[in-house]
């Protein structure tokens, strides 16, 4: 019987062939956090340690609340600074680099057969790059400060294959949104996810992204995408090290195999408070709503941002709803202003807002007030995440949130997509 | 030690158990104990005695990594979450902070709310109306890190040992 990719991964980290459902002990290669590390700090000098063991390792991204909102984020943020100086902790990222999956794949930490521990649940994004990357908590990652090492059950996969072409106004964003649906929030609960298929090369590495990043919204440990030629391009800029190329034997153990034709998807769009609970966007059109947020982690891309700007070039923001655009990073928001997709943005009405997390997650920059409606391209759509208890989050691709925000009510896209 | 059973559904959140607005501001335990579950059922917190026990549906936890999902509960006085399953990162912080986290599906489905239970931890036993449903025993190296009262405390140990 052959192995998976995260048999694979996970054995070569424990120096042995493992199979899934073993529990072994690994040094990973990086360890992520962010805004939580003032946190992670604090746990870390009950352990009465002087230093972390392996600096090197550490990559620290600020983006939760970033600038800081107000005097205690702020001193959150200082204390994160101070420890970073004091440790010779050469991977810091301030406030102005943006959401840490989108920099630390810019950075290439996110190298195929690397093993990621990241504090935060969307740490699964960097298995577009063939890595495998799981989330932890604040506690796991002070413990792996201290000693290097952390225990993990190697998991099951669960393979999700993909045939045929997307249609025209039909992304990456509503294919996850399909498979949520079909199959619930846990359908990939402690298993990892490959995303495979004949029709896996034509995903982007941005769409890929997608796809694990909201592999953590199935309750998967790990997303993946095999390594091919989009990822060796882009690798071949960035990587700054060494990297194996693992993948899975033809022969591999999957717990199950999902078969989806992309040709056969429509603009999905997932409706409050859970994000399996999605719909056609027909099925919802004509819905009107407060807010319109394009960007975060999971669709704040570059060519997340062109597809958006395409639609909204030369029209304006309905005048009942405000659009935010949160690029996920400095780098991505370079981009789109040489290609100036952010003229578009701002002749368009939307609100610029810098690169981070913000209101994706309730803390800042756009919180909703009770009964409010948002559409946006986030991957959470939990009761009162955004803000009031009573306010509701729709989720969908930038082409629908981008078409929604024009007509001021939830819209089918592929009325602006020729 | 009998507790008192709150009992919720399937897929409950790591928002709805610790809202996102609290999780960057550092909370004292008793602080965070009257956050908990505010979003879900705004009577819990006023109404948890130490010794309460959660019962929920599937997935128990989903969403964020936020530990103080785990923190809360804890610091409320929760002995246990009893659920028919737990989202992976949600049960790893549990056990990390000291929550004892049990997976009964006959307990949640047999079990209401406002009622009483026992749980026998050693013995994988949750007993209640005279009925005793049982429990898969945690693994060893899980067990380890609960006894040694969370990852913390387990850590130091085996940096002592070195």
């Amino acid at each position: 019987m052959g192995q998976t990719f995260s048999e694979k991964a996970l054995g070569r980290k424990a120096g042995r062939p493992v199979k899934a459902g073993e529990v072994i002990t690994v040094a990973p290669d990086y360890y992520l956090s962010h805004d939580n590390s003032s946190a992670i700090i604090g746990e870390f000098k009950k352990l009465g340690l002087a230093k972390v063991v392996a600096p090197g390792k550490i990559v620290i991204v600020l983006d939760h609340i970033v600038p800081a909102a107000d005097e205690k984020y702020a001193q959150n943020h200082k204390t994160i600074r101070e420890f970073v100086a004091e440790q010779g902790i050469p991977n810091f990222f301030d406030v102005h680099a943006g959401v840490c999956h989108q920099v630390f794949s810019e950075a290439s930490f996110a190298l195929p057969g690397a093993v990621i521990m990241g504090s935060d649940s969307h740490t699964t994004t960097y298995g577009a790059f063939g890595a495998f990357a799981a989330g932890v908590g604040r506690t796991e990652t002070a413990s792996l400060w201290a000693t290097d090492e952390i225990w993990l059950r190697v998991p099951e996969t669960l393979r999700v294959e993909f045939h045929g072409a997307f249609p025209k106004g039909v992304y990456a964003k509503d294919a996850i949104l399909k498979v949520l649906g079909d199959h619930g929030a846990d359908r990939a609960n402690y298993e990892a996810v490959e995303f495979a298929g004949p029709a896996a090369g034509e995903f982007s590495l941005a769409s890929r992204m997608v796809l694990c990043n909201m592999a953590a919204e199935m309750g998967a440990k790990n997303g993946y995408f095999e390594v091919d030629g989009k990822t060796l391009a882009w690798l071949k800029e960035r990587a700054k090290g060494p990297y194996e190329i693992l993948k899975s034997d033809p022969d591999a153990a999957y717990e199950a195999v999902l078969k989806y034709d992309l040709s056969a998807l429509e603009p999905m769009i997932a409706c409050p408070h859970s994000v399996d609970n999605v719909k056609p966007v027909t099925a919802v059109a004509g819905k009107p709503f407060h807010q319109a947020l394009i960007g975060t982690c999971t669709n704040g891309r570059l060519e997340d941002l062109e597809v958006a700007a395409k639609i909204l070039k030369g029209r304006k923001i309905h005048p009942s709803v405000r659009t935010l655009i949160l690029p996920a990073s400095r780098e991505v928001y370079l981009e789109a202003a040489k290609k100036g997709l952010i003229e578009i943005f701002l002749e368009a009405n939307c609100v610029m807002v810098n690169p981070g997390c913000g209101p994706c997650l309730g803390a800042h920059e756009g919180i909703l007030a009770p009964g409010e409606v948002v559409v946006g391209t986030s991957n959470r759509n939990f009761k009162g995440r955004m803000g009031g208890r009573d306010s509701e989050i729709y989720l969908a691709s930038p082409a629908t949130v981008a078409a929604s925000a024009l007509q001021g009510k939830i819209t089918d896209p592929r009325t602006y997509v020729s | 030690m009998k507790g008192k059973i709150w009992k919720y559904g399937d897929n409950v959140n790591t928002d709805v158990i610790y809202a996102g607005k609290y999780t960057y501001q550092q909370l004292k335990p008793e602080e965070m104990a009257a956050k908990a579950l505010e979003d879900l059922d705004p009577s819990f917190a006023k109404g948890v005695k130490p010794g309460d026990i959660v019962l929920a549906g599937k997935n128990f936890g989903c969403g964020s990594s936020r530990e103080q999902a785990a923190a809360c509960l804890r610091a409320a006085g929760v002995q246990a979450v009893v659920a028919k399953s737990f989202a992976r990162i949600y049960f790893r912080n549990a056990i990390n902070l000291g929550l004892p986290v049990l997976q009964c599906e006959a307990a949640v489905d047999a079990l209401v709310a406002g009622g009483e239970a026992e749980i026998d931890f050693s013995g994988g036993r949750i007993i209640a109306n005279g009925k005793v449903f049982t429990f898969p025993p945690l693994p060893a190296s899980v067990i380890g890190i609960l006894e040694a009262g969370g990852l913390i405390e387990w850590t130091k140990k085996k940096l002592e040992k070195k």
